[in-house]
């Protein structure tokens, strides 16, 4: 297998070298796939069957009336409002980031989304129109969806989108080195999207790491995935590209919650979680919150931490939001259509 | 052999060509007309008793099968809905046993019911190819155009089914609404249900896509006003408005006019609102209440 010798920027500065913090996390002093499968696999097992039934009964939680209205306007804060289409163009970039600024004209107290989340070409389109805002722009790289590339094209990828101006990068890890074995493999692409990230400046875009766990079939891979992307020093674990279903669950997400709340225990760092892909209904969002209250805890209960990668959320939470605030239910016919144009 | 336990039906509501419980877990008994000497009238079943959230479901079925339904051809309609004709036929006697029990009526009386009730079906699916012949038209206008006028479908369709006719009423209010396009969402009689729960049997069985009718059992005070206010729903025919207990249709109607709803009145004024004479032949009222009409204007040139 080939390691990257160059897995991390030396400009980057050594303060901050990932690959020194995961030896001594690891306790070894060289991190190879054989000292990172050693350590990935020590990780306790997932209980498939309690991890299911634990996220089916946070799922029947019951959140009503004041909860609902303040967790409906939590969730639409954490939206990354997202569109990632081989037919996205200027025009729908450009809607797609009007609607973040006033997800709805009839109701101006309606909070924004977190982010947009577009193609790293498209960061200019969403920019002239969220300006400084406040709405950030995450933009995926590394060959997105499949991560399949060589890694300077990633690496340019990933450049390119943090020049144009994105706060954001979503990367996708190699899945098949994950599921090789090469474990160092994926670390370094990792460290070295990272380290891409920085800006001339020496602050960074904050780093999202896809994991795809659609492909990783079973939920020890999530579980050693999480560590993973943790140890190589994202920001943020994210769940998939939206491309592959089943995209975000919520025993995935649970297990992604209890990663990086035991990632804080163990290094005092606290990072982000992001499902994205298949989450659609008010409903839905809700119970991913009460996920994150009880698994996470209140802390990650900020759009800091937690995001959402959703397009159809927005529309179902607003119609909540109005059902709540006119006393009826409210219809399609008071939302911006979203679906791409006939035209 | 041990002796038949009959087996008792659990009757649920109709949402999406699916038969669930109610959100709510409740139901009802349903019992039969009191007797002609006054004695209350027995147990029949329990039914389900819907909720705000069983009719918000039942629109949003309604609403995602409007499409496929709306622009299926006219032909097409009318050929799904003589199916449910024949699905009717076939359960005639099912149908008879519980339009007597609900209604109070003789065997002879149930039986004549149900074929007037078939025919209505019928006879509204008749109507499916042929309304926009009548309907439609190519209007005269002062300009070198063909202008063109065809009835379109209004949308979902909140329909309080009549609560005295549980079948023959139910039928004359159902078939004029969806044979145009339309798709229903149908409070059944609050106390004589079980006809409208073996007509969804009716139309699972048939070639109606799921979610163009939709059945939502249950006390129409408390789901009525939902589907009044929905803005979600097009239109509202108040038959059912009239005769049960709680409901003012004046209030329903303010309450669609919040978006625009076509509101079709119970007969008779305020208080004295009545059932129609179901049996009397309909005439094309109940269908053009729920149609909008499209024109075309197309260049002629000279």
């Amino acid at each position: 297998m080939t390691v990257l010798d160059t897995a991390v920027d030396p400009a980057a500065g050594s303060t901050e070298d990932p690959a020194a913090r995961a030896r001594d996390l690891l306790g070894v002093s060289r991190l190879t796939d054989t000292s990172l499968t050693r350590w990935l696999h020590a990780l306790p097992g997932v209980d498939q069957v309690g991890a299911e039934a634990r996220a089916a009964s946070l799922g029947t939680r019951s959140i009503k009336t004041t909860s609902k209205a303040w967790a409906i306007d939590l969730a639409i804060s954490m939206i990354d409002l997202t569109t990632l289409e081989g037919a996205d163009t200027p025009g729908k970039v450009r809607g797609l980031a009007t609607r973040a600024l006033t997800p709805d004209p009839a109701d101006l107290t309606t909070p924004s989304p977190a982010a947009v989340c577009v193609y790293g070409d498209m960061v200019p389109f969403a920019r002239e129109v969220l300006g400084h805002s406040g709405v950030r722009i995450a933009a995926v790289a590394t060959a997105f969806p499949s991560g399949r590339a060589s890694m300077p094209v990633k690496l340019a990828d990933t450049r390119d989108a943090v020049a144009a101006g994105a706060d954001e990068i979503d990367m996708v890890i190699d899945r098949g080195a994950f599921l090789a074995g090469h474990y160092r493999q994926v670390f370094d692409e990792i460290a070295a999207v990272k380290a891409a990230c920085r800006r001339p400046d020496g602050t960074s875009a904050r780093l999202k790491v896809i994991m795809e766990t659609g492909e990783l079939v079973t939920y020890d891979n999530v579980r050693r995935a999480s560590w993973l992307s943790m140890l190589a020093g994202g920001d943020f674990i994210k769940t998939s590209t939206g491309k592959i279903s089943p995209a975000a669950t919520l025993p995935v997400t649970l297990i992604m919650l209890e990663a990086v709340r035991d990632w804080r225990e163990v290094t005092g760092q606290q990072l982000g979680v992001k499902p994205a892909g298949g989450i659609r209904t008010s409903k839905d969002a809700i119970k991913f919150l009460v996920a994150v209250n009880e698994v996470a805890g209140p802390e990650w209960l900020d759009n800091h931490w937690f995001r959402f990668g959703a397009s159809s959320l927005l529309n179902d939470l607003i119609l909540q939001r109005q059902r709540l605030a006119i006393g009826a239910y409210s219809g399609s016919d008071y939302v911006p259509d979203d679906a791409p144009s006939l035209y | 052999m041990s002796p038949h336990v009959e087996v008792r039906k659990t009757y649920k509501l109709y949402i999406g060509g699916k038969f669930p419980r109610s959100e709510s877990g409740r139901s009802y008994a349903v019992h039969a007309a009191p007797s002609r000497a006054g004695r209350p009238g027995s147990f029949l079943a329990n039914a389900a008793a819907g909720s705000r959230k069983d009719a918000r479901d039942a629109v949003v079925a309604a609403r995602g099968a409007f499409p496929t339904w709306a622009g299926a051809t006219a032909y097409n309609r009318g050929q799904v809905l003589y199916r449910v004709a024949e699905v009717m036929q076939g359960r005639a006697a099912q149908f008879a046993d519980e339009v007597a029990a609900a209604e109070g009526l003789t065997p002879a009386r149930a039986r004549a019911t149900v074929e007037a009730a078939i025919d209505r079906w019928v006879w509204y699916a008749g109507w499916s190819d042929k309304l926009a012949q009548i309907l439609g038209g190519l209007n005269p206008v002062a300009g070198p155009y063909f202008d063109i006028s065809a009835p379109e479908p209004t949308g979902v369709v909140a329909v309080l089914a009549p609560q005295r006719s549980s079948l023959l009423g139910l039928v004359s209010v159902v078939a004029p609404v969806v044979v145009s396009g339309n798709t229903a969402v149908v409070v059944a009689s609050q106390d004589r249900p079980l006809p409208a729960v073996t007509l969804t049997e009716c139309l699972a069985t048939s070639d109606v896509p799921g979610g163009v009718v939709n059945v939502i059992t249950g006390r129409t005070a408390e789901i009525a006003p939902w589907l009044a206010s929905h803005r979600d729903v097009n239109a509202i025919d108040l038959a059912g408005a009239a005769g049960a207990d709680g409901v003012v249709w004046g209030d329903l109607e303010g309450a669609a006019a919040e978006n625009l709803k076509r509101v079709l009145r119970p007969a008779g004024n305020g208080a004295e609102a009545v059932e129609p004479d179901w049996t009397a032949t309909p005439d094309l009222s109940r269908m053009t209440a729920f149609l909008e009409t499209k024109t075309v204007w197309h260049p002629k040139g000279r």
